[in-house]
């Protein structure tokens, strides 16, 4: 029973101080995107770009074939549905809200976590564990502005543009089979997009999508840095940092939209 | 001659465990101080402080006149500018080739065109014996030449400080007393001081101008070779004989550890 208590107490310290870590980790890496030019220290442009195609355009394949498949899948799903009550002609209504706002950003968040969350944790436990991390502060780069900066610059910047990419592709999709299923044209489906779909929706979308940026790279920095025990410590965090990020991701979710529904 | 490195009264502790217990030690200009101890006697702990990697449960580390663990930020990083570091295992960045790797703190620290520092690059490496080695990444490398890579990596700025972590450990014998000729060379080049920190007996008393022995976080013994023969302690010895070290047996400590539970004052063996 002590035992039992005594892990439950040892465990939500180390949950804390990892939120703190984290938080920590953010503010400093937004003071050096925002004042390490005048530190003379800025955050290298080309170590952010080097990032950006990581996670941004060599996600691009995947995005696609995984967006469109969803955006079917929606179709699909809607047509299936509102057959009930005979009202298949609504489902771009369904598709064109649902895709914006939750199946786009959820899904390109979850891939951008699998993808690059993960490489990141085991890029960084690597760089812990052969010494680099003490390396870059004894050569006097620090870190947090070296590796953890670029990767949050270029994650908030990524993960939108690809959500804003999965956005068209998924309507593509759904358009695609729905004019396919109920004979309409794909111009009279673009058609009902442009009449149902309001620019609040699809910043809804990517606004959480930033969120997700931040969240993905925060716990893949935070996981990758508590690396311990040589190449077995990489490979658990990294699966950690993949579990931890997509279950932010979803709660996050469920937070952000209940408030902007309100 | 004045001191460039100042230890005082350096206290380290994990938890409930102290590591370092007030060590005291000086560095002067252009000295080879070697830091020599078994396993565990807290070398690598001293190392660390050395550097600032860690920060100390108490006491002081003044380098070049200025205590790392007090200045602001950006003149910690000036004073790192001085420095150079070769880690044991090289720590090298896997992502790029030896000579990005040695270029990174020039790229870094200064406004040189690519040509120059290229040129500094070739430079170095060719001073470690790795001319040509320059495009080839870290994985490519062998033992020996990933530990002169990071010497090449530490020496590019030309610090007045070189901190070497066990620079021979893990090589053959050849490699290692080449490595040996090359720190001293370095020195008699430059003039700058070196930290050296091994287990290797031979390599010590080949190229330290002092010594000091460290043992379960105290400093045994500091002074010159000779110095250090002489000592008259036995661990000193024993480490210089390569004798084995009878350990010292707490029975309630032992016994408390085989069972895994505290044991009362009167029931020890």
């Amino acid at each position: 029973m002590r035992n039992a208590a005594e892990t439950i107490g040892r465990n939500t310290l180390a949950g804390i101080a990892e939120l703190g870590l984290a938080a920590v980790l953010l503010l400093e890496s937004l003071g050096w995107i925002l004042a390490g030019g005048r530190r003379r220290q800025p955050v290298r442009l080309s170590a952010v770009l080097a990032q950006c195609m990581d996670i941004g355009l060599r996600a691009l394949p995947i995005v696609t074939v995984l967006s469109f498949a969803i955006g079917a899948m929606v179709a699909i799903q809607g047509i299936h549905t509102l057959s009930i009550f005979g009202a298949e002609s609504q489902v771009t209504l369904g598709i064109a809200l649902s895709v914006t706002r939750e199946f786009a950003p959820l899904i390109t968040g979850i891939l951008v976590a699998g993808r690059s969350g993960s490489a990141l944790a085991a890029r960084l436990g690597t760089m812990k564990i052969n010494e680099e991390i003490s390396a870059l502060t004894v050569i006097g780069i620090n870190p947090v502005r070296y590796l953890v900066a670029p990767s949050l610059l270029a994650m908030v910047m990524m993960v939108p543009l690809l959500t804003w990419y999965a956005d068209l592709v998924a309507l593509l999709g759904a358009g695609i089979y729905v004019s396919l299923e109920l004979g309409i044209s794909f111009t009279a489906y673009l058609g009902e997009l442009r009449l149902y779909l309001d620019n609040h929706d699809i910043l809804h979308g990517i606004g959480k999508s930033v969120l997700f940026g931040m969240l993905i790279t925060l716990v893949g920095v935070v996981n990758g840095l508590g690396v311990t025990g040589g190449a077995e410590g990489v490979g658990r965090m990294t699966t950690r940092s993949v579990v931890h990020a997509i279950s932010a991701i979803v709660i996050t979710d469920m937070v952000f939209t209940f408030v902007m529904t309100r | 001659m004045s001191a460039v490195i100042e230890v005082e009264r350096l206290v380290a502790r994990y938890g409930e465990h102290t590591v370092l217990k007030g060590i005291d030690l000086q560095v002067q200009a252009g000295e080879i101080m070697v830091i020599m101890g078994g396993s565990g006697s807290g070398k690598s702990t001293l190392l660390r402080h050395l550097l600032g990697l860690q920060a100390p449960y108490s006491g002081q580390v003044r380098l070049l006149g200025e205590d790392i663990n007090a200045i602001p930020p950006q003149r910690l990083v000036e004073l790192r500018r001085k420095m150079g570091v070769a880690f044991q295992g090289g720590a090298l960045f896997s992502s790029m080739t030896v000579g990005e790797n040695v270029m990174l703190p020039l790229r870094e620290h200064t406004r040189l065109d690519e040509s120059t520092m290229q040129i500094m690059m070739r430079l170095k490496l060719d001073i470690v014996n790795l001319a040509g080695c320059e495009n080839l990444m870290p994985a490519q490398l062998s033992g020996g030449m990933i530990k002169r890579a990071a010497m090449a990596r530490a020496i590019i700025m030309d610090p007045r400080l070189l901190f070497l972590d066990e620079p021979s450990a893990g090589l053959d014998p050849v490699v290692a007393a080449s490595l040996d000729e090359l720190i001293l060379k370095l020195r008699d080049a430059t003039g700058m001081s070196l930290v050296v920190v091994t287990h290797e007996l031979d390599s010590a008393l080949k190229i330290a101008d002092r010594i000091a022995v460290l043992d379960h976080g105290d400093i045994l013994v500091c002074g010159s070779v000779a110095e250090v023969r002489a000592s008259s302690s036995e661990r000193v010895q024993a480490l210089l004989n390569r004798r084995i070290q009878p350990l010292e047996l707490n029975p309630e400590e032992y016994l408390k550890r085989l069972t895994g539970v505290p044991v009362s004052g009167g029931a020890t063996a």
